[in-house]
């Protein structure tokens, strides 16, 4: 008489309960409309907050308006109503990545904070997988008809939105521009007031500039490590100066192997092939940092960057800025928009390109308290509020009224207010586009490494194939 | 056939089934949801298209062996898979095994302040912390300001971009040896002293004394040893923090490509069947070694 194993009788059961369990991956309570009203009178509310800040590190000054301004606010508003709010804050401190593998992990499980910023580029794979829901499903009325939309642009807006749906209110806005070495450029003989209008002005100056001794003429970002960084303020901005946007709406086409994308590799090739940009710190793990480092003790001429580099990486203030702050900062960095491939050929027939992008305010679908999670959203959204995290930290806010006050003192965000958000193009809220710029990110690193442009492209094109399928690439 | 009943036979304890059973029952538990159920859950979810975001996260398909072709059809994988032999075979089975049992043979003859000394310092680099030895070696590395370009007097040497794998070599070498160095420390001492006389007295050279009277009576350590270090070097994750994989890819072994993969990536389902791969390679080298170690025993 033959019996099964052991083995075999442990492999079974172990079968039998992963089949039970099967149902767990993916299913989702069907019927799990939000309820907006859920707890709407309670007299006692615990609410938890989380962004990638916290004192004494990464975004300190945010930190320390959410602890130290929006909570002890909060608290008091909903006292006045008898209510009495408990809000927690949860810091972090890592790279943007690691916050939104954290984030996600936590939506999914249900766990996690109340309330959460979050960056507008993630909303796309957010809300297709379920993990937040619009503004109007979980909050209601209150959400419609709050006060402070009329002081966001739809531009801004849209970076919160999904499928026409808002799902959270921006915080703010950013561009991106190249930042100038102006005592490097004086010893190049290039002019202060340096403003190209061709890549390959830009390229000369950096010829220019690499007769110096000991200088990195210009610095891309490019390569995989750097992250989106390496998108959002390299790929993008070139690719915006070809004339199509990497994605188009309409269509919904993704740009493959196109000729303005090998353009944008050539240009790639032509920076860090000729030695005019340092390959090496393309490819380090800490390489973003070391171009910050290297930036500030003056030995890079050309660096091109969002408006975060000039408040929170080089910022006169040790205290804020820490070893990459420069005191002289003002006199020093000069700056330019970014040009289009030639004059002319930038999207819509713009001269001149740029990329914007912006976080902002979640909340949980799956909050105890939808109704006091936006108010707590307001309220950080409020003029009064965003007018004392401006004052802390000068930056790009959402709202109109917070800028036509804050930004006059700052001569870069003024100008990026004035003439690069005009100009500026936005990067889709799709869910793909996660994918899309990582296949990017390798593409870039395959040129900075000494791969020929079509080869890149041709790789690209091929990973942006499995990541959205043939049918919605364009080009090849 | 015995005259007693085989199942009376077998129960030598006298528990009878059901208390035996009883007895077993809690370590069949533990393995069966710590290891069985974690084991085939990978195994399954390898068979969807599950990620972490996007549509795939709400309701993942059924793939079958898809990611399995795919992975198999993809040259970084092939190619990280080619790199994690080179870093398993470097650093464990060659680095830290040779270097282990070099250090152990030496230090049997030094003085008390020496061995004590050496000792603490190859332990040193054993029981730190993962993190801090990064960042130790990090400074170390470091292209600008770093240790070792400042003891060679090398300037902008960028050691981990132009020679990764070199550098995870060695970084897991000085870090495990520890273990080597210990296990062989042991075997060693278990080596009569009255056979290695008896070698020397007949005029054997040192070299001569090892092969012929030491490697056989540690051969069993050996293998054991080699076994044990090959599994954990395989499944290690630390040369990310001094490397992140890169550059392009350069060091990215089999624990970094499936982290890259399911957690930067999103692809869940993709890093699972990764995941069973290494598990399966694993299962391999362990059944290897154990058919060598176990026809070893029967011959000696």
């Amino acid at each position: 008489m033959t019996r099964p194993s052991v083995v075999a009788r442990l492999a079974l059961c172990g079968l039998a309960t992963s089949a039970l369990l099967s149902g767990c991956v993916g299913a989702k309570e069907a019927g799990d409309a939000a309820d907006p009203s859920a707890n709407a009178d309670a007299k006692d509310v615990t609410l938890v907050v989380s962004a990638n800040d916290v004192k004494g590190g990464k975004n300190a000054a945010e930190a320390a308006w959410i602890e130290d301004e929006v909570i002890p606010a909060f608290v008091a508003q909903q006292k006045a109503k008898g209510v009495t709010a408990k809000v927690t804050f949860n810091g972090a401190g890592v790279e943007d990545e690691q916050y939104k593998t954290k984030l996600e992990l936590n939506l999914r499980t249900g766990s996690g904070s109340d309330v959460f910023a979050a960056d507008g580029i993630w909303l796309g794979e957010l809300a297709a997988a379920g993990y937040v829901k619009p503004l109007d499903d979980v909050v209601g009325d209150a959400a419609k008809d709050w006060d402070g939309w009329d002081q966001i642009s739809e531009a801004v807006q849209a970076n919160l939105s999904f499928k026409d749906q808002r799902y959270g209110i921006p915080n703010g806005t950013d561009g991106r521009v190249l930042y100038v070495n102006k005592t490097l450029f004086a010893k190049a003989g290039l002019p202060a007031d340096w403003q190209p209008t061709s890549w390959d002005e830009v390229l000369d100056a950096a010829r220019a500039l690499k007769k110096l001794d000991g200088v990195t003429p210009l610095q891309v970002n490019a390569g995989v490590p750097m992250g989106e960084a390496t998108t959002a303020q390299g790929f993008l901005p070139l690719l915006a100066g070809t004339g199509a946007p990497l994605y188009d709406e309409a269509k919904g086409t993704w740009q493959g192997a196109t000729p303005g994308v090998t353009d944008v590799l050539d240009f790639y090739r032509q920076v860090y092939g000729e030695g005019l940009g340092d390959p090496r710190m393309q490819q380090d793990k800490a390489g973003r940092d070391q171009s910050f480092a290297e930036f500030a003790q003056n030995k890079i001429g050309i660096l091109a960057e969002g408006d975060y580099f000039w408040r929170s990486v080089i910022c006169p203030s040790e205290e804020d800025c820490g070893a990459t702050s420069m005191k002289n900062r003002d006199e020093v960095v000069g700056w330019a928009k970014i040009p289009a491939k030639q004059p002319g050929t930038g999207v819509g027939g713009q001269d001149f390109v740029s990329v914007s992008g912006g976080a902002g305010w979640m909340l949980s679908p799956k909050t105890k308290y939808p109704q006091q999670a936006w108010e707590l959203m307001a309220l950080m959204s409020s003029k009064e509020m965003q007018e004392k995290l401006s004052e802390a930290q000068i930056r790009v806010s959402a709202r109109a009224d917070v800028n036509a006050e804050t930004l006059e003192n700052d001569p870069l965000l003024s100008f990026i207010s004035e003439q690069v958000l005009p100009i500026t193009t936005y990067r889709p809220s799709d869910e793909a586009y996660n994918e899309v710029s990582l296949a990017i990110q390798q593409a870039t690193a395959d040129v900075v490494s000494g791969k020929s442009p079509q080869e890149a492209a041709a790789t690209y094109a091929k990973s942006l194939t499995e990541a959205v399928g043939a049918e919605h690439v364009a080009g090849g | 056939m015995p005259s007693t009943s085989p199942a009376a036979e077998r129960d030598v304890a006298g528990l009878g089934r059901a208390r035996a059973l009883g007895f077993v029952a809690p370590a069949l538990v533990v393995i069966g949801v710590f290891l069985v159920f974690p084991a085939v859950w990978t195994l399954y979810l390898g068979l969807l298209d599950y990620s972490l975001t996007g549509a795939g996260a709400q309701a993942p398909t059924f793939v079958g062996l898809g990611n399995y072709t795919e992975a198999l059809g993809d040259p970084a994988f092939t190619r990280s898979l080619g790199l994690t032999l080179v870093y398993v075979g470097g650093s464990a089975v060659l680095g830290q095994n040779v270097l282990g049992f070099a250090l152990a043979w030496r230090l049997r003859g030094a003085g008390k302040v020496v061995r004590s000394g050496l000792t603490v310092l190859v332990l040193l680099a054993w029981i730190l912390p993962g993190s801090v030895v990064a960042f130790l070696w990090q400074a170390l590395l470091d292209r600008r300001g770093g240790t070792l370009n400042a003891l060679l007097g090398t300037t902008d040497q960028a050691w981990v971009l132009d020679h990764p794998m070199w550098v995870i070599v060695v970084f897991n070498i000085w870090r495990g040896t520890a273990f080597s160095m210990l296990l062989y420390t042991a075997a060693l001492s278990s080596v009569p002293r009255s056979h290695l006389e008896v070698a020397r007295m007949s005029g054997a050279s040192g070299w001569q004394q090892l092969r012929d009277v030491v490697l056989p009576t540690v051969r069993r350590h050996v293998l054991t040893n080699t076994l044990l270090i090959t599994l954990w070097t395989f499944n290690d994750f630390s040369p990310y923090l001094l490397t992140g994989g890169g550059p392009n890819g350069a060091s990215e072994i089999l624990p970094v490509y499936v982290y890259r993969e399911a957690i930067i990536g999103g692809h869940l389902g993709y890093g699972s069947a990764i995941s069973l791969l290494l598990l399966l390679a694993n299962l391999v080298i362990a059944v290897f070694y154990l058919r060598v170690l176990r026809g070893r025993t029967e011959a000696t």
